[in-house]
């Protein structure tokens, strides 16, 4: 289980006092797919950085499994929005996705094995020896996400990675997120701006305010299990969902406004 | 696209056909210019008698033993250089209090034209080979240094931070993000460091007298050998073409993955 409890984050440069969260408290049980959705500027990376343990929050915790986070904890994986900074181009796919295994001192028969697997599950056999910059975006995310996945976390943050690929690409990657969500069982946290993405992909839709950050709600997403970009999207269940959070998402935007 | 590649072709033609060609006119030139009395032969002599001694000097062992005094001064010079260079970069960049500590000291300390050593390295260790090994690193050692204190400075946040929510430890975040990073600043150091390398390596043969080609073109010189002295200008001249170019296919060998070297990508 991952709690975030009282998180709240304050950028201090010189005498200058940014306050970006302020109190944030929300928790996602084992196995549940939530996305994180907020306007921009709300905050959402900052809260993701502190939660996967790459930032000190200033106040409040976060606990994976009851365990505090003071540092990047063992079972996570982050698939960063950036992804062609977040791949090393100085390596090829399989070595990409097998640097992490390595450090994690995974025995190398189980490496091939997990980097074979895990290629093919976001649909890349046949690219292992191509290098990331000779892959389009959309394949390139597919990489950050293979080698998330290789590393077998417990839990996947997912900080706004379709964000910098085309339309039909994204739906693509959000039709594969929830396919590898359910084969894996594990935990991810979804951040984005999209609201029809995360009512989409979401279990559960936790809207964020704008800066300085609170929890404006929270939303289950009661759509059937089985998802898809043509039905799910046209159901006039998943239509209400979509509106009640960009109504959410307006009353944020406008209480900031005030 | 084509069209115009193909107009420009006809333009420039072939150019490695084009420099060939303008390199034998230049010795055609330098041929002609003294045969015809336009310079005394006696400071210029032409191209044909340069040729001959310089294979004179092929066939003369203190030759090689002077080339291989010089190559050697120059590499193990470079050598220390680099794996002092890189070392020091590596450390000092990546420790944001010794980058700030340090910065106006390497700015006061780089820019000292090494030739400036020169009386300091004929104190310490008069005409030996460890005289031009000082004058060679001090001059390559800061042009490796400040490569590489960029490199480290250009290392992706985002990279870096993959690195790190991985939990790479400090040693496989330098070998697997930092080092690959800042290895193209590597590489022009090197080769900036290889040319400046031979430069010193040269002049404090030259000057100093310390063996090598330099002290053989200065004892040319004074023994009035003037085709021999070019010639073994000529063979300097060599030399640091071919160390550009082995630097150069190193840098294209090793940073195939680089944007620099890979050119552009159509996905």
């Amino acid at each position: 289980m991952l709690e975030v409890k009282g998180l709240r984050k304050v950028y201090r440069t010189g005498t200058r006092e940014v306050e970006a969260l302020r109190d944030l408290t929300f928790t996602v049980e084992n196995g549940d797919l939530v996305c994180l959705v907020g306007p921009s500027g709300c905050g959402k990376t900052t809260l993701l950085r502190c939660v996967s343990g790459l930032l000190d929050p200033t106040s409040g915790d976060v606990r994976v499994d009851g365990k505090a986070v003071d540092g990047p904890p063992p079972g996570m994986a982050v698939v960063f929005q950036e992804y062609g900074r977040s791949l090393f181009p100085w390596m090829n796919v399989r070595d990409n996705v097998e640097l992490p295994l390595k450090q994690k001192k995974v025995a190398k028969a189980r490496r091939a094995e997990l980097v074979e697997q895990s290629l093919d599950a976001v649909g890349l056999t046949g690219s292992e020896s191509a290098y990331p910059w000779q892959l389009s975006g959309g394949m390139q995310q597919r990489v950050a996400i293979a080698r998330a996945v290789a590393y077998e976390p417990q839990t996947l943050l997912m900080d706004e990675p379709f964000a910098a690929v085309d339309a039909q690409t994204r739906a693509d990657l959000e039709d594969l997120v929830r396919q590898l969500w359910k084969r894996l069982g594990v935990t991810i946290l979804f951040v984005t701006h999209d609201i029809d993405e995360s009512v989409y992909l979401g279990q559960r839709v936790v809207m964020l305010s704008s800066s300085p950050t609170v929890v404006q709600d929270e939303l289950i997403i009661d759509l059937p299990e089985a998802r898809d970009q043509l039905t799910t999207r046209a159901d006039p269940a998943f239509i209400a969902l979509r509106t009640r959070v960009y109504e959410q998402i307006q009353a944020a935007k406008r209480n900031a406004g005030q | 696209m084509t069209t115009a590649r193909r107009g420009s072709s006809v333009q420039a033609g072939n150019p490695v056909l084009l420099g060939v060609a303008g390199l034998a006119g230049l010795l055609l030139i330098l041929e002609l210019v003294p045969r015809l009395g336009l310079v005394d032969e006696k400071y210029l002599p032409p191209t044909s008698t340069i040729a001959a001694a310089l294979a004179d000097e092929a066939g003369d062992p203190a030759f090689w033993t002077a080339l291989s005094d010089t190559l050697v001064a120059w590499a193990i010079g470079l050598a220390i250089a680099v794996g002092a260079g890189v070392l020091a970069g590596l450390v000092i960049g990546s420790v944001p209090v010794l980058r700030a500590l340090t910065a106006s000291t390497i700015e006061f300390l780089r820019p000292i034209p090494s030739v400036a050593l020169i009386p300091l390295a004929v104190l310490m260790f008069g005409t030996a080979i460890e005289s031009t090994l000082l004058l060679v690193v001090y001059a390559s050692f800061w042009q490796v240094l400040v490569q590489v204190l960029y490199g480290v400075a250009d290392v992706d946040p985002v990279a870096f931070e993959t690195a790190r929510s991985f939990r790479f430890s400090a040693w496989a975040r330098i070998r697997h993000v930092l080092w690959p990073t800042a290895l193209p600043y590597v590489f022009t150091g090197v080769r900036l460091a290889a040319s400046v390398a031979l430069v010193l390596a040269i002049t404090a043969e030259l000057v100093i007298g310390s063996p090598g080609l330099g002290q053989a073109i200065a004892v040319a010189q004074s023994s009035d050998a003037v085709p021999t002295m070019y010639a073994l200008v000529v063979v300097t001249g060599i030399l640091g073409v071919l160390i550009n170019l082995l630097a150069r296919t190193g840098e294209r060998r090793l940073l195939a993955w680089h944007q620099s070297v890979r050119g552009e990508v159509t996905v």
